[in-house]
């Protein structure tokens, strides 16, 4: 293989991961602009996808254990809002960042009760391991070209959701002033339901869709919601379009490092970004004013 | 949420009793109100250690000594947490760079140095210590005490480094920053030979402290070590609640309450927030450097998330702020999980804890304990609003409409 | 030489334009009031003063040095307090402990003093908790030392307040709407004690909406409007002066004969 195709090879596989990036991005976007809360446990929910999916293959056709994996987390999602996250206001910020952690140990200890600590994988959505198909010069698997399908798709079409239908419409006057919303009549318990809802399935998917590739595990939570935080922050905070770009990044950076270092470092580089990222530019590459400062100005 | 164990110097009483005839009375109880706590801890050591000597369980005093240790980190954490009002998922990896230091240092062979010039110099310092491994063969080693200053020296740094740019930034992004530190750290360890990689380091040597104590996993030096590390509870507790209750504490509590209004008052919250973030990581790491000496190594396990957790989940359970509590809950749950008592849910656990407590108790299950007690000690107890509560209306949603107020430059 | 000079000031949000060409100066010993409708930038120019926003354009100056673009810890350690719109008391702490915090900027033990209990630090202590009960008294609440300040009813956690911001011995103290919310009685009380701390040789910037106690207290008035200052003078001349009539009273500065009745309800509010 030639130099520019190792390079276009790495760029692709940069893609793949960073789409499953972007994926919690998104979703950390959607829960904290509803909410005010950053969800440490959303890696949790692309885990439990695949998990949830692998398991309903061995009964059920591969499109029906997906969906139903994604339908089940979601609805999972939704209740922890309503057990943990209804009464908001009582708590602090810091109490409320608690219970997340405390939820991501808890999903990830059931998950190894319930399956257990051996790696597992759903099968290849067409083809198998061996399958290639040619993109742009270079030589992938069928599976990358789902990954980046379907979460593409799934991104627009949240995109389109929020910006043209009316519960999205509300789900973000939510977001940016709760107490008008609230005045406005939009009943903000459902818009947060929703909110954790929605970005417990989008992981979920994603966790499907990434399974073949990346195998499913159940540790595998903490280093996504990680990376997917640092895509989100690069991004910005807040704006859910470039959380994608962020995550995107976040996987071609951590691709690239792979090329360069030892493969025990290929996560290091991730979160190098994110504490680059804090360090120098807190609101992000589109970041909306001051997302994460003290002090205004 | 503060324990209000009454230090004598920051007790409120009526001014106009101030100075009377019975002040002198209500000096000197408040004074043993204040000493309560550390005497019942005290005897309560001691009956641990004299009941397990008694039923020959004596074993059970290695578990308590490093739930004391865990302890001393919970206590740094409550600093942070219950004062800076921050949280940190890193706390596992400062204990175990700490321990790693110490640990590396301490067995790692720099005979190579034996032939130049440094080494006489270095030794006659007691920076270098010749010894013997395991094995009998002969090593020259970093003495444990340049060992320790290595740690705390390193420490220091990497908290700054971590600590500066994220304490300016608002709560979740430290958790994140910190978070990410602490699976850098558990990963390069892992991935590390001169670390051990996943087998971590063994054969770490005692640690000769001043006198006869020494830090050392021997059977015989049990009794002494668990008692030295009792102390060390001890000594950070009363360390710690010198510095609550005093202007530096009142700073850090209105850092709390609420940011924008201390820096009103001419405190530098930055600073202030950096600092007890380093303090804390420096507890840790402390803790961690007596442990290693202690059980004789160190695994990279000690800075994983799900210890970080466990740090959190139990400063948590003790009521955050409460310095007595946190020592008290830290070293019977840790205690109980040294034990298998958790089982292989272990984990899952501390993790229920963390969200339990701060769903229903988030001023820690001991605050009734503690009126009770405050009653029999024959104070009143005004009701203060709960920690988590009032904070909500400083930061949540009232505070992000406050901001988009800011922003549409009402006057 | 002015106390505080503010010059060609600046700052807008987005696309609106908060505060602009503001210049005033506050004179030692002064007892200066800021008035205007609603959303006429008040608050924005206390925080630019404070630091808590940063001019986009202009000078702050405080006796001499520049305060522009200072961090608020800074900004009071030159030698400003100020009180905020809503009473910004520390409710987990008791009042004694608020102002107590209020003293800050006038004590000096850190860290290591504090965790040990130097001798100095024991001293100083002392010193602390005696300076801010003699606030206490002097804004009358001596008996509430103890009480938590979440607590309070608003009133007094204005004068705590009050009281903290006046611990720290500033040079100039900013009152942002004391009288808010406070009825006629305790209105006229805060009038009182704002001349008591005068004479303590405290200078006092405020911004206010009661018409009286503006008009009976300051030595001068500048009026904003839209975020530009219209009027800045004595009361009896502002009182008079048409254009604040015609802002506050709307459209009719044109007619001499309203602009009388207006003038006459001006001075009766």
């Amino acid at each position: 293989m030639t130099g520019e195709n190792l390079a276009l090879q790495y760029l692709l596989s940069g893609i793949t991961k960073g789409s499953v990036y972007a994926a919690v991005a998104v979703g950390f976007n959607l829960i904290y602009s509803a909410t005010g809360v950053l969800n440490l446990a959303q890696g949790e929910f692309v885990m439990l996808g695949g998990m949830v999916a692998v398991t309903l293959a061995q009964y059920v056709a591969l499109p029906v254990a997906v969906s139903g994996a994604v339908v089940i987390v979601a609805l999972t999602g939704c209740l922890l809002e309503i057990l943990f996250f209804r009464k908001l206001d009582r708590h602090s910020v810091l109490h409320l960042i608690i219970i997340t952690i405390g939820l991501s140990i808890v999903l990830q200890e059931a998950a190894l009760h319930i399956w257990d600590e051996k790696v597992r994988s759903l099968p290849y959505f067409t083809g198998n391991e061996v399958s290639s198909v040619h993109f742009l010069g270079a030589t992938i698997s069928p599976q990358v070209l789902w990954v980046l399908g379907t979460v593409g798709v799934t991104v627009l079409a949240l995109q389109g959701f929020l910006h043209y239908t009316l519960q999205g419409r509300a789900m973000r006057a939510c977001s940016s002033n709760p107490e008008a919303a609230m005045l406005a009549g939009i009943n903000l318990r459902t818009m947060r339901t929703l909110a954790f809802g929605l970005s417990a399935g989008l992981g979920a998917l994603a966790g499907c869709v990434i399974s073949p590739i990346t195998m499913t595990q159940y540790e595998m939570g903490t280093p996504l919601a990680i990376k997917g935080f640092a895509g989100a922050i690069l991004g910005g905070l807040g704006n859910p379009m470039a959380g994608v770009l962020g995550g995107l990044l976040v996987g071609v950076l951590e691709a690239a490092s792979v090329s360069r270092l030892p493969a025990a470092y290929n996560d290091v580089a991730a979160f190098a970004v994110l504490l680059l990222v804090l360090f120098v530019r807190p609101r992000g590459l589109f970041g909306a004013g001051n997302a994460g400062s003290v002090r205004e100005g | 949420m503060k324990s209000r164990g009454g230090n004598p110097k920051s007790e409120i009483r009526n001014p106009k009793e101030e100075g009377g005839g019975s002040g002198g009375n209500q000096g000197l109880r408040a004074i043993g109100a204040g000493a309560f706590p550390f005497a019942l801890f005290a005897l309560t050591a001691i009956g641990a250690e004299v009941g397990m000597r008694a039923t020959g369980t004596e074993y059970c005093l290695t578990q308590l000594t490093m739930a004391l240790y865990y302890a001393l980190v919970t206590l740094g954490l409550c600093l942070v947490m219950g004062y800076a009002g921050q949280v940190s998922l890193g706390h596992g990896a400062f204990f175990a760079l700490g321990g790693y230091t110490s640990a590396v240092l301490t067995t790692h062979d720099v005979s190579w140095l034996q032939g130049g010039t440094l080494a006489p110099w270095l030794k006659s310092a007691r920076l270098l210590v010749a010894r013997q491994d395991s094995y009998g063969s002969s090593l020259l080693t970093v003495s444990p005490w340049a060992a320790f200053l290595a740690a705390m020296v390193l420490v220091t740094a990497v908290a700054c480094l971590i600590g500066y740019p994220a304490l300016r930034l608002r709560g979740h992004y430290l958790a994140m920053a910190t978070l990410a530190f602490g699976v850098i750290v558990n990963k390069m360890l892992l991935a590390s030979s001169l670390a051990g990689a996943a087998d971590g380091i063994n054969g770490v040597p005692e640690w000769h402290l001043a006198g006869g104590l020494t830090v050392s996993g021997k059977g015989l030096a049990r009794a002494q070590n668990y008692y030295l590390a009792c102390a060390m509870v001890l000594l950070t507790v009363l360390v710690l609640r010198n510095l609550v209750h005093s202007r530096v504490g009142r700073a850090l509590q209105a850092i709390h309450d609420g940011e924008t209004y201390a820096a009103a008052m001419g405190i530098d919250t930055a600073r202030y927030k950096l600092k007890v973030f380093v303090l804390s990581a420096l507890l840790a790491a402390m803790a961690g450097v007596f442990f290693t000496h202690y059980t004789g190594g160190i695994s990279p396990s000690e800075a994983g998330a799900f210890k970080s957790v466990r740090y959190v989940a139990l400063a948590t359970a003790g009521g955050m702020g409460n310095l007595w509590g946190v020592a008290v809950m830290s070293t019977a749950l840790n205690y109980c999980s040294l034990r298998g008592w958790f089982g292989s849910y272990d984990n899952a656990v501390f993790g229920a804890l963390l969200i339990l407590l701060v769903s229903l108790a988030p001023e820690g299950p001991l605050k009734p304990l503690g009126t009770w007690l405050r009653g029999l000690a024959g104070k009143r107890w005004v009701p203060r609003p709960a920690a988590g509560e009032r904070r909500a209306a400083s930061e949540t949603t009232a505070s992000r409409a406050a901001e988009g107020r800011a922003g549409r430059g009402a006057a | 030489m002015a106390l505080l000079e503010v010059t060609n000031l600046r700052r807008s949000f987005g696309g609106l334009v908060a505060v602009q060409q503001v210049s005033f100066a506050v004179k030692a010993g002064q007892i200066k009031a800021i008035i205007g409708p609603n959303g006429a930038g008040k608050t924005t120019l206390f925080n630019l003063i404070c630091g808590l926003l940063k001019p986009e354009r202009g000078q702050i100056t405080f006796r001499g040095e520049s305060l522009s673009g200072l961090e608020p810890y800074r900004v009071a350690r030159a030698g400003l307090s100020r009180t905020f719109q809503n009473p910004s008391l520390f409710p987990c702490m008791s009042v004694l402990e608020n102002v107590m915090v209020g003293r800050h900027r006038r004590s000096r033990r850190e860290f290591f003093a504090c965790a040990v209990r130097w001798p100095g630090q024991a001293r100083e202590e002392r010193a602390i908790r005696q300076a801010a009960l003699e606030q206490l008294d002097y804004v009358g609440l001596t008996d509430l030392a103890a009480c938590p300040a979440g607590a309070l009813a608003f009133g007094q956690r204005r004068m705590v307040e009050l009281g903290r911001a006046l611990a720290a011995e500033p040079e100039l103290l900013l009152l942002d709407e004391p009288a808010s919310g406070l009825n006629t009685r305790e209105k006229e009380d805060l009038g009182e004690l704002i001349r008591k701390i005068r004479q303590r040789g405290i200078t006092i910037l405020l911004v206010e909406h009661d018409m009286s106690l503006v008009m009976g207290l300051s030595d001068e008035i500048l009026v904003l409007h839209n975020g530009t200052p219209i009027a800045e003078g004595p009361p009896a001349m502002v009182r008079n002066d048409p254009k604040v009539i015609g802002v506050y009273l709307g459209g009719e500065s044109q007619h001499v004969a309203s602009g009388k009745e207006s003038q006459m309800r001006l001075r009766q509010s």
